[in-house]
């Protein structure tokens, strides 16, 4: 019997080793290395949440893994994207076809991500996008090379939007950044809002990039609404929250910001901000690894990292490990790894790829801080509730994939 | 409560107002562009550059000099006139002998190496600029609660437009302003230091440009890219009203900033391109614009 075990556990041990040889003699990487692309915002209203950030969040993910992988190179590239889908896809097509480019990260804004997924699933390489928000990419847009890393309009939807109702805000009027985005953010709120037993009285959709946002904050405060839901992003979420303070809005509602990022906090200022709730996938203060590597960021950059950058450091983790497990960096065997293993780093544990692209991962609802109660600089968060991984996410029921087998 | 089209009266007038108050914004920068173009014939591309470094001279004075925002609504139109005539020397002059283009193109190309520059400092997120003490706080008009920095912006930036433009249409100094863009050579043949005075206009173009911005720090976050948010608007402001046009800029400026206003009530989503509208409504009606004169 004893004898039968011992055998059979030597064989097995042969086994793996001679598979494992196996793996490390044909390791097939194609170009002979491997080439991870930062597509993103390097100079508009985005580039301070991704950016050059992004770049340095992918060369320390690719630090630690000693700058090889099965004992091959790990290059990174970037490019700047301009905010235009068009830019975007040219970009992607070049890398994949003339510099063999194998995965794309970052990838932040809606309508940039939704056109470089469909090149990047054309030309059978990895999307792993940690900067755009909208559904889209795990619904109607699904593909199987394309990682929807960080966050999405839905679950902000639901960190915030839950939140602020149980906390009596059961009124709401929005104002939206009238792109696909914006939209998509506003639908997910009300649908919220309307299930938690609150009431939507309306919106006023504002240009991107628009010039003055007082009047818009005017028709908000004639709707007598309890709580101005911002569904806008970046510059533009900045200065509505200005001109709310500068207007008086704030003394008698409250504004609920549902994307917005550390940078924009700091750009603000707690006097602006304090009391607002925040959704986040992370935040730099969580724990010990968190506080540790923001730390190692924040020496290269002087900023500290936002979940976009966290997200880009993670999802380049999560693609070198998966190469150095499958041994190539096959589109479809890296994908299909990535799938069966649960992913742990600084940014989540046991995160669980879904087959609809999603990552399923904690999410967070942020109260930001009074100033008095701000210890050091970039010290902004209360953390008020921490949404488990399966709640924080569209469930798979309702989703409009078309690779999910109903 | 009576109502226009199913809006409150009292929304409405609220609405008017804070047209009037970014109208102020489009008038001195438009302002600025018709004096640059009507003597220098450059279409002053760096306007808008010209006018978020103003808003980063009043920030940069409060944050590493303690200096307050008074002495920066005088000193960052100082400074950034300076630099504008350092601009005009440097590349400008050697220019007014060709064509339009070519003024577009080298200050298109200075604009963005300033916001370059400016971004790869300051970042995208901008810089929160504290509203003065004394102009702090709100006044409640009834149908409206108006912050009391807003009435002052419309106050200043009318008072800027109307001495410019009594300096250039009623003053000897702009009788030789207004001569030299007609036809220079006489001008100089009469011991009139034409150059000089071409810079000078630059610079006064630019002080404006960065008056604008010291004026808007308070109210938007000071950032590179304010200025490009808001040039190409202006630019339309300033073909409506008929490029070169003194009186034009300033009435069309103030003018298209209500229009931009009651869009914002009745039909916000095309707020963003009323003004380009009515440019293009304009421009077939009239090719010199609202106030030029067809030459």
């Amino acid at each position: 019997m004893n004898r039968t075990i011992i055998a059979a556990l030597t064989s097995a041990v042969f086994l793996t080793t001679i598979v494992a040889s196996a793996q490390a003699q044909t390791a097939k990487l194609s170009g002979d290395m491997v080439r991870i692309g930062v597509l993103t915002d390097m100079s508009g209203l985005y580039s301070d949440v991704g950016g050059q950030g992004s770049v340095i969040a992918a060369q320390m993910a690719v630090d630690d893994f000693g700058g090889k992988v099965l004992g091959k190179k790990v290059d990174i590239v970037s490019a700047d994207h301009q905010n235009k889908a068009d830019v975007a896809a040219n970009k992607a097509r070049e890398w994949i076809d003339r510099d063999g480019v194998d995965m794309i990260t970052d990838v932040l804004n809606s309508a940039v991500a939704l056109a470089t997924a469909k090149v990047v699933a054309e030309k059978k390489r990895i999307m792993m996008d940690t900067g755009a928000a909208s559904t889209r990419l795990t619904n109607e847009d699904c593909t199987p090379y394309t990682v929807h890393h960080s966050y999405d309009t839905y679950a902000l939807a639901h960190g915030t939007g839950t939140a602020v109702v149980k906390q009596g805000g059961d009124t709401w009027f929005f104002l939206t950044a009238d792109y696909a985005f914006g939209h998509s953010l506003e639908k997910d709120t009300s649908d919220v809002v309307k299930a938690n037993g609150g009431k939507v009285l309306g919106a006023v959709r504002h240009p991107l990039s628009a010039s003055d946002f007082s009047s818009f904050l005017l028709q908000a405060q004639a709707s007598k609404a309890k709580i101005i839901g911002l569904a806008n992003a970046g510059g533009d979420t900045v200065n509505s929250i200005k001109a709310a303070n500068e207007f008086g809005l704030t003394k008698t509602q409250s504004l609920a910001g549902l994307l917005v990022f550390i940078a924009d906090i700091h750009s603000l200022g707690l006097a602006a901000t304090q009391g607002m709730y925040v959704t986040e996938a992370w935040y730099w203060d969580l724990n010990d690894d968190t506080r540790k590597w923001s730390k190692r960021f924040f020496e290269k950059t002087k900023k500290m990292p936002t979940m976009i950058h966290a997200g880009v450091y993670s999802s380049v983790t999560m693609y070198l490990n998966a190469v150095k497990a499958t041994g190539t960096d096959d589109a479809d065997q890296v994908m299909a790894w990535m799938r069966k293993n649960k992913h742990s780093d600084m940014f989540g544990k046991n995160m669980v790829l879904r087959e609809d692209g999603r990552l399923l991962h904690e999410m967070y609802l942020f109260q930001v801080k009074k100033p008095a109660e701000s210890k050091a600089p970039w010290d902004y968060y209360n953390l008020r509730s921490t949404i488990p991984a399966d709640q924080a996410f569209q469930p798979l029921s309702l989703s409009r994939c078309p690779l999910i087998k109903k | 409560m009576t109502e226009i089209l199913g809006i409150p009266i009292q929304a409405l007038l609220g609405q008017l107002l804070l047209g009037l108050v970014n109208g102020s914004f489009y008038a001195m920068l438009s302002l600025g562009l018709a004096i640059i173009f009507g003597l220098l014939n450059i279409i002053n591309f760096a306007h808008g550059a010209l006018y978020m470094m103003g808003a980063y001279a009043a920030w940069l004075s409060l944050t590493y000099f303690n200096v307050g925002y008074w002495p920066s609504l005088i000193l960052a139109p100082v400074v950034i006139g300076a630099f504008g005539m350092l601009i005009e020397r440097g590349f400008l002059q050697w220019l007014y002998k060709l064509d339009h283009l070519y003024g577009l193109l080298l200050t298109f190309g200075i604009a963005l190496m300033l916001e370059g520059t400016f971004r790869y400092f300051f970042g995208v997120s901008g810089q929160p600029y504290p509203v003065p003490e004394q102009l702090s706080g709100a006044t409640n008009l009834g149908f409206m609660i108006l912050p009391n920095y807003r009435a002052w912006v419309v106050a200043a930036s009318l008072t800027v437009c109307v001495a410019t433009w009594f300096v250039i249409e009623r003053t000897r100094l702009g009788a030789y302003l207004r001569a030299a863009t007609e036809n220079p050579k006489l001008v100089q043949a009469f011991g009139i230091n034409v150059p000089l005075m071409v810079t000078l206009t630059y610079g006064f173009g630019a002080a404006l440009a960065a008056f604008s911005g010291v004026l808007a720090a308070p109210i938007i976050q000071v950032n590179p890219l304010m200025g490009s948010n808001l040039i190409v608007i202006v630019f339309a402001v300033v073909v409506i009203g008929g490029m070169g046009s003194i009186l034009g800029s300033i009435a069309t400026g103030l003018g298209l900033g209500v229009i931009e206003g009651l869009t914002k009530v009745f039909y916000p989503e095309a707020s963003s391109t009323v003004i380009f509208v009515i440019m293009v409504i304009v421009l077939l009606v009239r090719p010199a614009g609202l106030f030029g004169r067809e030459k």
